[in-house]
């Protein structure tokens, strides 16, 4: 692909809101997740919630966007100077010829279990009236609400691929721009707590009762978490910005929920963001690293396939927890605040490295020049998707 | 690109069963009848794969086949882009009912059936591609998004294979959503002429008011459901008649959609 430069971006999850407060907690090595209840919730776990979510109000035109996973939109888009670098890209290339790809796996539905609730207290067959489908639990809801909010008239869509959704926003937005459908993207991803995506982990046995412990030997499964990213991508101009330089692709064709174990495709989609930059020439692997056990061992075979042991690489869930569509599009800002600061974030709340894992899990944070990182994001349905970051040649 | 050849295309509606089948009722020349569904089982899927597929699955599959199978293609090789405004509206109202109980029990098969890309994920195991594939949704403008991200995927190297399809909820929520009927629609892009092409699209933006059907009954099967905005474009291509459909989009500007035969 042709390398698109990210011209401003921003991330919200349970270690603040914008760049700065994460830059902050990942020095300080202090971890989002908090062993609380997320709301009626059951389940004892632990959670990465986001500060203020419920506070924060939506701009009285959009009132009927309200929901959680909106709210946590508003918040995210907010920060960093992000929404002046959307208006100064639509002065510069017009509402309509900016793209909007949005990655969600839940979108608003915190509040359809809201109204199912409502509606099983008032033993009525009816759903409340003010449950909005089109605009709170429509899965398109979170791209309408982002291009709305932005002022933005073109194409629009919600990228709706499990927990790769975020990631693969860059790859629709790179071959749209490519295709000239439009002239900049507005890439990101939200994905806010629910009490589907708590229970229905747990169903499979996924939640960890303790807090997640990616490449651990003792790991017991994810802590779940909310958050909210985006980014601007433009063609670049100048050589040496930041920039999106490869996505990857690739399918399991494998089970619905359980990776390939030997990693041999998820190989692919690594390989695939990578082009013809060597292996060796990456700085810095942000892993997919849920702290399942089937994930971390399969992302390891794959990893370790294709790298050996020569890239440093830790999960940062054990900082905000797995934000399930928002992991993409938290990891990607992660992975550029990691080339920004030349510091490479340790596998928090690591304490024995599985013996089974070849590749360089990082232990201590290490400090140094990062000029290119690679971002795993791999989901439900076998899908799997790679990004490439750093500079534009 | 924003142009590319049609190497297959696929229709599964009350009443269209199969893009062969509908070809006189599309141009015109025979009535619709709107018969019920006739049974089908997605022929492609293992069995573990299609005793748990759903509804929204199986519907995906039946256009995606049709598809397919009229074109020669070999469907490993294909990538994919699967539009669907709700995916899975049963199984959200099946686990939102449960979570409204006490104690809380979510069916697991429910939970890995409620991802969005459920029918790309089951596609991908049924047909053993490798290949990309990318799930969106965009609320009744899915078919015309879905369009879009397929042309842009399309290269000389790799065929795309768009499946728009949507089905009906269940009470309470077919009030909050109410669509007519369970539908879907393929197409097969390539960049490639071939001998099987039923012809080319060239896509883009576009003031044009959008396209309806002329037949009533099939205007009401276009506006029932996001896979069958699809229609009149489907009328151009069994119809082999050139022309320019527009589709409303996401924002300002409507998707033009140029056909040649």
């Amino acid at each position: 692909m042709k390398p698109l430069a990210i011209t401003s971006y921003t991330v919200t999850s349970a270690l603040g809101a914008g760049r700065a407060a994460h830059v902050s907690a990942l020095r300080a090595e202090r971890t989002g997740l908090t062993e609380q209840r997320f709301e009626d919730s059951t389940l004892a776990c632990w959670i990465g919630a986001v500060a203020g979510v419920e506070a924060c109000a939506l701009p009285r035109d959009l009132a009927p966007f309200d929901c959680r996973n909106n709210r946590l939109a508003e918040l995210a888009l907010t920060q960093d100077g992000f929404i002046e670098a959307v208006a100064a890209a639509r002065a510069k290339y017009g509402a309509r010829r900016i793209g909007v790809f949005i990655g969600t796996s839940t979108s608003g539905v915190r509040q359809t279990e809201l109204a199912y609730r409502e509606r099983a207290a008032a033993a009525s067959d009816n759903l409340p009236d003010w449950f909005d489908y089109r605009t709170t639990q429509c899965t398109y809801s979170i791209a309408q609400y982002t291009q709305a909010r932005l002022g933005l008239t073109g194409v629009a869509s919600a990228i709706s691929a499990a927990c790769a959704s975020s990631a693969k926003v860059f790859a629709s937005a790179a071959r749209s721009v490519e295709a000239g459908f439009c002239d900049a993207a507005l890439v990101g991803g939200v994905d806010s707590l629910c009490l589907t995506t708590l229970h229905g982990f747990n169903a499979l046995q996924l939640v960890s009762p303790e807090i997640c412990r990616p490449a651990d030997a003792q790991r017991k499964g994810l802590s779940i978490g909310e958050a909210g990213g985006f980014a601007l991508l433009e063609r670049a101009s100048a050589s040496g910005a930041v920039a999106c330089l490869g996505v990857g692709e690739s399918s399991d064709a494998h089970h619905m929920s359980q990776p390939r174990p030997d990693g041999s495709v998820a190989k692919l989609a690594m390989a695939g963001a990578l082009g013809r930059l060597p292996p060796e020439r990456v700085s810095y692997i942000n892993l997919h690293g849920t702290a399942t056990p089937a994930n971390d061992a399969a992302e390891d075979a794959a990893v370790s396939g294709l790298f050996g042991a020569r890239v440093p690489c830790s999960s940062t869930k054990g900082w905000t927890g797995h934000t399930l569509g928002a992991a993409g599009i938290v990891e990607a800002a992660l992975s550029l605040l990691t080339i920004e600061q030349g510091f490479m974030p340790r596998s928090l709340n690591t304490r024995e490295l599985d013996p089974r894992i070849h590749a360089t899990v990082l232990l201590e944070a290490r400090a140094g020049q990062v000029e290119y990182v690679l971002s795993n994001s791999f989901g439900f349905g076998g899908t799997n998707c790679s990004v490439l970051f750093g500079p534009a040649p | 690109m924003t142009a590319c050849f049609i190497k297959g295309v696929g229709i599964a509606a009350p009443g269209l069963a199969g893009f062969h089948a509908s070809l006189e009722i599309l141009r015109g020349v025979a009535p619709y009848l709107a018969n019920a569904e006739t049974p089908y089982a997605p022929a492609l899927l293992p069995p573990n794969e299609r005793r748990r597929a759903t509804a929204p699955v199986r519907q995906a599959f039946r256009a995606a086949e049709d598809a397919v199978n009229g074109s020669g293609a070999d469907a490993r090789e294909l990538a994919s882009v699967f539009a669907s405004s709700d995916a899975d509206m049963t199984v959200l109202h099946r686990i939102c009912a449960a979570l409204a109980q006490t104690p809380r029990v979510i069916s697991p098969t429910d939970f890995h059936n409620s991802v969005h890309n459920a029918a790309s994920g089951y596609w991908s195991i049924a047909v053993q591609s490798m290949a990309v594939t990318t799930t969106l949704s965009a609320y009744d403008a899915s078919f015309a998004i879905g369009l879009i991200e397929a042309a842009a995927l399309v290269d000389d190297r790799r065929d795309v294979l768009l499946v728009a399809y949507d089905t009906t909820a269940p009470q309470p929520l077919l009030t909050k959503r109410p669509l007519a009927v369970s539908a879907s629609v393929a197409l097969i892009l390539s960049a490639q002429a071939g001998a099987a092409a039923l012809g080319r699209i060239a896509v883009s933006a576009s003031d044009h008011p959008e396209t309806s059907c002329a037949n009533p009954s099939l205007e009401g099967l276009r506006v029932g459901n996001p896979a069958l905005r699809a229609l009149p474009l489907f009328e151009l291509l069994a119809a082999q008649r050139a022309g320019t459909i527009a589709l409303r989009s996401t924002g300002e500007p409507r998707i033009a959609v140029s056909f040649t035969p």
